[in-house]
């Protein structure tokens, strides 16, 4: 069964880099642009790791995990959350607010995809 | 046409037509199509050798007495005048001329050096000419003979 | 199919949204309307362009967003305070920014040195804080080893892992860990049951089990640290290099921790996702069509065939009109009706078309404030734009091409209208001069005007110079009007010094052919001390026009209705001969200038004896004038066709039409044929009929 990807990014850019990256992996990828959306979407596609950025307007990366985590369903799932910073402070952060992993912009395509298998379980 | 695509490098086809009673060619990659004559409509304060612009199914698009552009006696209306309608550097135009005679296969070495001619429009525009039968035709450079475009900025 | 290529565009496009983002959410600043969402709007925009630029290895740029967000990052945590000087260096650096987006677009450098300039502004912004010790390298890919132990080259480590119930909540999963482990040598793996608690008492959310392992890798701690990163805190993670390894046979089994977080029960859904209020999220994955209006990106390739099409068909409508008009049937005739009907259709649909194109003016004059800092900033003088009307819409390509002219009319403004601070503060003015910049549909047309408040045309210099190069007759004795109208003359520059901007030479010539090229015209007008006003009087579509159509030399013309004032056939004691070959139109007490069109075209009028029609027309500065044309026919509409891309300028036209009858119709350009008329002393030799 194909590993479904969401991606939640405001930016139209990485929203296409990390679709095309995810379909040359083989997986499925939906997008949404801001938190919100995101969050909704999850409830509709129920993926199988979420791609989340931070920085985004409505409701940003961090909300967007703790309503996940305190969601009816599927609220283990892995989420990584993918930004442009790599401070430590900003990574522990991130995992007190539940993220499973941590991509940072600008991502190796290898590296992304290696990341998403090794949570999900999926197979090259 | 067809022939175009297996033609290779070393051959060069040209169509070849009469103007002021002298043959001209012009390569066949830049001719367009061959329109009888219609009507054409005058612009102020042209060049002799503009006749004027022509609709070519919603074209517009400038029309130039070949033989005046070379100097010779302006074309004389006739049936059998032809309109070769030809594209240059993306510009579209139509060449007024007395007839097409036809589409010559040359190998590149047989296009000679134009030989020293006095008039410096004509040297200028002619690139080279052609042996064909007893007589010759001349090779002409479209972007010598197309108007240079007056940018609103020379003025 | 996406390609890096058309991803890469995509990046761009995204870019010109960030950047008028940007200088929205600065612009609200500086009026001091801002809220606390608007610095976040700001600096997102500029967080945005920086996760993007990574991707595409684009570094200058990438490294210049990183200090200019740190900047912004500090003013939104309230680190940093805002303040003028500060808001200013924020405006330069999002014109900085905008400079490498460009660069990187259109693929040349910036050099490095201007770059560091701005740096070093926004590091003086942050105080001693932290110039540059935020070590940030633009490609960094490998997450920061939590193990500080030094990386001994092991046979291989014993590892302890036991899950915390915070594991499971972070959507990790043993398994996974532990095949990840695997991938990294030989993995022996032993689960501890020794000591299980009794399954009837055990609350099944509390982790009790523990793995042992044993791993044989020639790889680093710090690789097997990484696997366990993330996991970090919601385990008990111990690892053990086989050198220290103690001969303990069997492993330890361990009391399970309590767990920390408290309640892992499933909580009631109190995240109100609001999928159903809003329309279904389509299943596209950019989401456009979220934002204040549905819009839809198009190819500008597909619009263009679209509107040739439509000029077809309005063409196409014309001539089925003629056609049927020939067949003379009674006006009440069905078919009349029906002929008129697609009249009114095609005209409905050409204008929707022609307003797909349109664009509000905005993101242009956006760019202009930035010029006006520039040239401030070069000039050493201080000035503000101020604007309006930037909703107002104008084609896409007018646009375009009224970039380069009117940063030009801008760049003047501010270096030779608007004066030095010292001597606009002894003239009684602010320091800081205006430029205003607007934009506005009158009678059809969209009016742009470029006005300062700076000392006004100096009209005696300009007369002197223009005497001093023959640009005009030394006797002759201009108008207020005619003296400004001077400037648009080549050559014509009254610089005494060259200045940054003016050393390049370009005059306002250049400003008003540009502008005449898009079917415009451009009228300058002053007063001294007070300040000097462009006005740019633009054509809303260049695609279609109203026409009359006229009779010249036996040939079918078209005049832009427009222009027209009225058509008058004059009496007997309406025309006067003036000397040399002119001849006056007196009409309600005035005498106007007229203007032999055929004449002026180098054609011969079809038939001098007869009385000719007169078309009363106004140019831009209001100079009328009457054209003598040989019949007028009517009014319609018609599709403008360039003689520009096949031809090129021709005298006294701008364009051609095609008519119902298949039959090309040249526009006349009444402003180029009646303009001699304008400053009459001189100037056949000066610029000839071909403008």
């Amino acid at each position: 069964m194909t590993i479904k990807v969401l991606a939640i990014d405001d930016s139209r850019t990485i929203r296409s880099l990390v679709q095309k990256v995810m379909h040359d992996a083989g997986f499925a990828c939906v997008c949404a642009d801001d938190g919100i959306q995101g969050v909704a979407m999850f409830v509709q596609e129920n993926p199988d790791v979420v791609i989340t950025d931070i920085n985004m307007p409505n409701l940003d990366g961090y909300g967007v995990i703790a309503r996940i985590r305190s969601g009816a369903v599927n609220r283990t799932v892995p989420i990584l959350v993918l930004t442009t910073e790599s401070a430590d402070h900003l990574k522990a952060r991130a995992r007190e607010a539940g993220a499973t992993g941590w991509i940072v912009k600008p991502f190796d395509d290898d590296a992304i995809i290696s990341v998403v298998r090794r949570v999900t379980g999926a197979r090259a | 046409m067809s022939a175009a695509d297996q033609t290779p490098a070393s051959i060069a086809e040209f169509v070849t037509f009469f103007a002021g009673g002298q043959s001209f060619s012009i390569d066949i990659t830049d001719v367009r199509e061959i329109r009888r004559w219609s009507t054409v409509t005058p612009l102020p304060h042209a060049p002799a050798e503009v006749l004027g612009v022509m609709n070519l199914r919603g074209s517009v698009i400038p029309i130039y007495d070949l033989a005046a552009r070379f100097g010779l006696p302006p074309t004389t209306e006739s049936t059998r005048n032809v309109i070769v309608v030809a594209m240059h550097d993306s510009q579209v135009l139509g060449l007024l001329v007395e007839a097409v005679s036809e589409i010559l296969s040359v190998a590149r070495h047989q296009i000679q050096a134009t030989p020293d001619v006095r008039s410096d429009s004509a040297r200028q525009s002619v690139t080279g000419v052609i042996t064909v039968g007893e007589g010759m035709t001349r090779v002409i450079d479209l972007g010598a003979v197309v108007q240079p475009r007056l940018k609103a900025g020379a003025a | 199919m996406t390609t890096m290529i058309s991803i890469r565009d995509t990046f761009f496009e995204e870019c010109e949204d960030l950047l008028a983002a940007l200088a929205d959410g600065l612009a609200l600043i500086e009026t001091g309307t801002e809220d606390s969402e608007t610095i976040n709007a700001v600096f997102r925009a500029v967080h945005s362009i920086k996760g993007g630029a990574g991707a595409f290895g684009l570094s200058a740029l990438v490294g210049f967003a990183h200090r200019f967000e740190t900047v912004l990052d500090a003013l939104r945590s309230g680190r940093l305070a805002m303040a003028p000087a500060v808001l200013h260096v924020l405006q330069r650096s999002a014109d900085h920014l905008t400079e490498l987006v460009e660069a990187a677009r259109d693929d040349h450098e910036v050099p490095s040195d201007v770059t560091a300039g701005f740096v070093s502004h926004l590091d003086a912004c942050m105080g001693d804080d932290d110039p540059g010790s935020d070590d940030y390298s633009a490609f960094e890919f490998a997450p920061v080893s939590l193990c500080l132990d030094e990386p001994v080259a092991a046979k291989g480590f014993m590892i302890r892992f036991a899950p915390k119930a915070a594991l499971f909540a972070n959507g990790h999963e043993p398994a996974l860990l532990i095949e990840a482990l695997a991938e990294l040598g030989t993995l022996d793996v032993v689960l501890a049951v020794g000591d299980l608690p009794d399954w009837q008492v055990t609350d099944p959310w509390v982790p009790c089990l523990t793995w042992s392992m044993v791993l044989q890798t020639a790889e680093t701690e710090t690789a097997v640290c990484e696997i366990f990163e993330f996991a970090e805190g919601l385990c008990d993670l111990d690892i053990q290099p086989m050198e220290t390894f103690r001969a303990e046979p069997a492993p330890e089994p361990v009391v399970p921790d309590l767990p920390e977080t408290s309640d892992m029960l499933p909580q009631p859904v109190t995240a109100a996702v609001p999928a159903a209020e809003k329309t279904s999220p389509p299943k596209t994955d950019d989401g456009e069509g979220r934002g204040p209006k549905a819009t839809l990106r198009v190819d500008l390739e597909r619009v263009d065939r679209l509107i040739n099409a439509v000029g077809e068909l309005i063409i196409n409508q014309a001539m089925i009109s003629q056609r049927v008009t020939e067949l003379a049937q009674p006006s009440e005739a069905e078919v009349m009706v029906h002929v008129e009907d697609y009249r009114l259709l095609a005209r409905d649909i050409q204008e929707a078309v022609m307003a797909i194109r349109a664009q509000p003016v905005k993101p242009l004059f956006q760019r202009m404030s930035r010029i006006v800092r520039e040239a401030a900033e070069a000039t050493g003088k201080q000035a503000r734009l101020v604007t309006s009307g930037e909703s107002a819409e104008v084609d896409k390509t007018v646009i375009e091409r009224l970039a380069d002219p009117l940063t030009h009319m801008i760049r003047n403004a501010v270096d030779h209208g608007l004066e030095t601070p010292e001597n606009r503060r002894l003239a009684g003015k602010d320091d800081c001069g205006t430029i205003r910049l607007s934009a506005a549909h009158r009678s059809g047309r969209v009016i742009i005007t470029i006005k300062d408040d700076g000392a006004g045309l100096n009209r005696r210099k300009i007369l002197g110079i223009a005497k001093a190069k023959g640009l005009i007759a030394q006797e002759a004795e201009p108008s207020d009007t005619e003296i400004d109208a001077l400037l648009f003359l080549p050559g014509f520059s009254t610089a005494q010094t060259v200045s940054n901007l003016s050393g390049r030479g370009v005059g306002l010539d250049v400003v008003r052919a540009a502008v005449a090229d898009l079917g415009g015209r451009v009228t300058i007008a002053s007063t001294q001390g007070q300040g000097t006003e462009f006005t740019v009087s633009l054509p809303l579509t260049l695609a279609v026009m109203d026409g009359m159509v006229v009779s010249v030399a036996g040939q079918t013309m078209v005049v832009p209705l427009t222009s027209i004032l009225e058509t008058i056939r004059p009496g007997p004691g309406d025309l006067h001969a003036l000397g040399t070959g002119d001849t006056l139109l007196l009409i309600r007490g005035r005498f106007i200038p007229t203007v032999d069109v055929a004449r002026a075209l180098g054609f011969r009028r079809s038939d001098p004896e007869a009385t000719p029609l007169l078309l009363l027309v106004e140019g831009e500065n209001a100079s009328q004038c009457a054209l003598i044309v040989d019949g007028v026919h009517d009014q319609r509409q018609v599709v403008i066709k360039g003689l520009d891309s096949n031809y090129g300028t021709v005298p006294g036209v701008s364009a051609a039409t095609v008519l119902g009858d298949g039959q090309i119709a040249l526009i006349l350009d009444p402003d180029a044929i009646a303009a001699h008329r304008v400053i009459p002393l001189q100037i056949e030799g000066a610029f000839h009929v071909s403008r």
